[in-house]
């Protein structure tokens, strides 16, 4: 018997003037199973589903949709968003689609209310009844009168699923649905997504997380530089995971990773480069800290314990309330991102996209960004060292660009994070402090851009990383620092570093053994 | 990749088809169209809104904009000609005088916008009401007549120049380029300048492209917009001198919807009203389009009214061709 598939894309191909985002991918999804779909950043993932959901338009390829069983099999060459509607498909998107001012059940229903019998007047009574019978559907208990933005991120993730589940969706595409959300929401979420699957509902599951492929999964395809690379059947015998995660890494990647993090030579020098003392400001408490030359300083602890907001008192973006700092020996108290800038003190922020780049800019303005004052005489840019100190970088971090004149915004996150190091670079930054620096980078690029923190603290930069990630908070870091609420709950040298204890100190509670040495 | 390049620059300097088109089609019409005295006359018309376009360029490029220009033009007529008439002031002194007031008066824009966070529509349409009130009180809504300038081409600057320099002497025909256009010219090469040599150009690209990551670049975003609030009236002012020179008389009622023209000339030359996009010979491309088109219009019998809802379509079809183009290049 022939594979009863609801949805093939056949060899899509989508061109943009000078960019190929899809060379060749072809995608087969079954009824009733769920597909994890698995790439590096800018290997064509998001396109792809764009293309599903009529938000693209492919040069070239198909589309068949089976909707039933046994149906007629539909082909198109594109596809609107009313016609991805009409043929059962649905996306749910990193970035939600609410309203948040409308109850969970007016956004069910947004765009075709159920109207009374008047035909005016909106019936929300029998909106929300729909919209609690979804809900029971899915097993989650949302009150379908409250309003969306009073609803964690978990429960707003419920919604859209709910309300694609009401319109009859029969493939389901979720594109890093995990990202937001905490662990356990996650966990409420894998439970909808299997119980859809039951149900026979067709799940697109994209991730970069691959244990939640290995847990969700029927079977996985992977995808490199807009290319189908192959499909494989998941394993879920626990012995043949971690073998398995290294064949996708390699086929994700094209090549082979040994080590997630590059061995770094001792080089943690005695001079202090930064001291924080009894710091208060922008939400923090009393943070008091020391960073050294040739050290990566790790702060530890949960999204909201303040992390970034003392980062943004260091860089000046934030005032401090009291409290000293002193860098290279010498008090500062810098009132604007320029001023720490001249003091030597740069920030990689956790949004590179809002805050870090300027994505409309060439690589080239962006690395020259914060010297340009520096290299002009009379207002007059120096445009040969511009362009040197571009190509400098460019060379020695390994920028993969057509030009230093191209936009940043055409570059992968990885590029575009070594673009905003290069910036710092060129501004001959002492304190290099990194927010999340990984965030959204795949896998071979994590890599690299841990080499490049190595070469930096060998060359004697400090640096402050502020990580979620646990794995690299420990793998990177030469000491850890953990907040919570905004105060410093306590510290780790190299020897104790441990996810239980930074765990504990990250939801606030001080273990019995330390309480005694403070 | 060959072919993209040509495709860029092709694009980049498609609106002068557009401008050659125009004149073929107004020439075809009116052989007199490209007479010398209409294009004389074109360029000194055009002179005063292609110096004021300059500043409301920089203005756009930040994804700003400025409604107070043509009211500081008025009030630039005023009190530079009521420095002259009424209080015998000395030519330069009050042309320099109402230049400065000019210029704080964008940096009282600039003080709106940044410090204090107004929308930069509504704080630059207060201004304007503010300062066409001014001129009204001042001149009490009546004209100003009879100032100095007994030449039509901005005289003092023509007699002086002609005495100062040969090369004028030489050329003879400074009477024909009308030295309000000189001055636009430099203004232009000014502004092109500014926006591709100096770093201040990097600067409001980058601005215009991410307020906040250009701030954690160590730009100091508020004080740029305090320079470019006080740019955009500096050219409005020194337009005002230019307005003053050609009509002889100052009208409190001088200049109004001006903002209006010059905003349409910068948005058809390519400044992108979202920000962070634009260049300078674009915007020489967008006013010389209007300003031809004013003056063919003119000569072929287009009523006012019937220009006015011309000029709205152009502005509505400029900003049109960028947001969808900009829509495209998204799906």
């Amino acid at each position: 018997m022939a594979d009863d598939y609801v949805l093939e894309l056949e060899h899509i191909r989508k061109e943009y003037p000078g960019v190929i985002a899809l060379k060749d991918v072809t995608l087969q999804l079954r009824r009733g199973e769920i597909l994890g779909l698995i790439g590096e950043n800018g290997a064509g993932k998001s396109t792809l589903i764009k293309c599903c959901s009529g938000a693209v338009i492919p040069t070239s390829g198909k589309i068949k949709i089976k909707k039933e069983a046994g149906g007629e099999v539909k082909e198109f060459s594109r596809m609107t968003p009313q016609l991805a509607a009409e043929n059962g498909i649905a996306i749910i998107y990193q970035e939600f689609n609410n309203v948040g001012e409308l109850s969970a059940a007016e956004n069910m229903f947004l765009g075709r209310p159920i109207l009374k019998k008047n035909g005016i007047v909106i019936d929300r009574k029998a909106m929300e009844a729909e919209a609690a019978k979804a809900f029971a559907q899915l097993d989650i208990n949302i009150n379908p009168g409250e309003l969306v933005k009073n609803l964690s991120v978990g429960y707003q993730q419920m919604v859209e699923i709910a309300k694609a589940i009401q319109q009859n969706a029969q493939v389901l595409i979720m594109d890093e649905p995990s990202a937001p959300l905490t662990t356990k929401e996650v966990e409420s979420m894998f439970k909808v997504v299997e119980l859809l699957k039951s149900r026979g509902v067709s799940i697109i599951y994209i991730s970069h997380r691959l244990e939640e492929i290995f847990r969700l999964s029927d079977r996985i395809e992977v995808i490199r530089d807009g290319e189908y690379v192959d499909t494989l059947i998941t394993d879920k015998d626990p012995a043949t995971i971690p073998h398995q995660v290294d064949d996708l890494i390699k086929l994700m990647v094209g090549r082979e990773m040994t080590q997630k993090y590059p061995p770094r030579k001792p080089c943690v020098r005695d001079d202090v480069v930064i001291e924080l003392q009894h710091v208060y400001g922008n939400g923090d408490e009393d943070i008091s800290f020391k960073v050294h030359a040739g050290e990566v300083l790790g702060l530890g602890g949960l999204v909201g314990a303040g992390r970034t907001e003392i980062a943004q008192v260091i860089f000046g973006a934030r005032p401090k309330d009291s409290g000293k700092i002193i860098f290279l020996g010498n008090e500062i108290n810098p009132k604007a991102p320029r001023a720490a800038i001249d003091y030597g003190i740069a920030l990689l922020p956790e949004d590179r996209k809002r805050h870090g780049a300027l994505l409309t800019n060439s690589i080239k303005n962006n690395i020259s960004m914060p010297i340009y004052e520096r290299i002009s005489k009379a207002s007059v840019i120096d445009s040969k060292f511009e362009k040197a100190t571009a190509e400098k970088y460019r060379e020695d971090i390994q920028i993969k660009c057509p030009s230093i004149h191209q936009l940043v915004k055409n570059l992968s996150g990885g590029n575009q994070q070594k673009v905003i190091l290069a910036k710092w670079l060129a501004a001959n930054s002492k304190l290099i402090i990194f927010d999340e620096p990984t965030r959204g980078i795949d896998v071979g690029a994590k890599y690299e851009i841990y080499k490049l923190i190595n070469d930096l603290v060998e060359n004697g930069v400090a640096i402050l990383m502020i990580s979620s990630e646990m794995e690299e908070l420990i793998g990177m870091s030469d000491r850890i620092i953990v907040l919570a609420e905004g105060k410093m709950m306590g510290e780790l040298q190299k020897d104790e570093f441990d996810a239980d204890t930074i765990l504990t100190y990250a939801s606030g509670i001080v273990p019995e053994n330390k309480k005694e040495a403070s | 990749m060959n072919e993209n390049k040509f495709m860029t620059v092709f694009k980049q300097n498609a609106i002068w088809l557009v401008f050659i088109a125009e004149i073929a089609i107004f020439a075809y019409f009116n052989p007199k169209f490209l007479s010398v005295p209409n294009i004389v006359n074109i360029s000194r018309q055009v002179s005063y809104y292609g110096i004021a376009s300059i500043g409301m360029t920089f203005v756009i490029l930040i994804a700003g904009i400025d409604l107070s220009i043509g009211s500081i033009i008025a009030l630039v007529n005023v009190v530079c000609a009521y420095l002259m008439m009424n209080m015998g002031w000395n030519m330069w002194l009050a042309i320099l005088v109402s230049i400065l007031m000019a210029i704080l008066i964008g940096v009282l824009n600039g003080w709106m916008v940044a410090s204090i966070g107004i929308p930069a529509i509504i704080a630059t349409f207060a201004s304007q009401t503010i300062f066409r009130g001014c001129a009204y009180l001042l001149s009490g809504g009546l004209p100003i007549p009879g100032v100095v300038l007994e030449h039509p081409t901005f005289g003092f600057f023509a007699r002086w120049a002609l005495n100062r320099w040969d090369i004028f002497k030489s050329m003879g025909q400074v009477g024909l380029i009308p030295i309000c256009a000189i001055i636009m010219v430099i203004c232009f090469a000014a502004g092109s300048f500014i926006l591709n040599k100096s770093y201040f150009g990097r600067y409001f690209y980058a601005i215009g492209g991410n307020e906040e990551a250009s701030e954690l670049s160590g730009i100091r975003v508020n004080k740029m917009k305090y320079l470019i609030y006080a740019l955009s009236g500096f050219f409005a002012g020194l337009a005002g001198i230019v307005l003053l020179s050609r009509s002889g008389s100052a009208q409190s009622t001088a200049a109004i919807g001006f903002e209006f023209e010059v905003i349409t000339c910068v948005v058809l030359g390519g400044v992108s009203v979202a920000g962070g996009i634009g260049r300078m010979s674009g915007v020489v491309a967008g006013v010389l389009i209007i300003g031809s088109l004013k003056s063919g219009m003119i000569m072929m019998n287009v009523s006012e009214y019937t220009q006015m809802v011309v000029q709205g379509l152009v502005l509505a079809v400029a900003v049109g061709i960028d947001c969808f183009s900009k829509k495209r290049q998204a799906s």
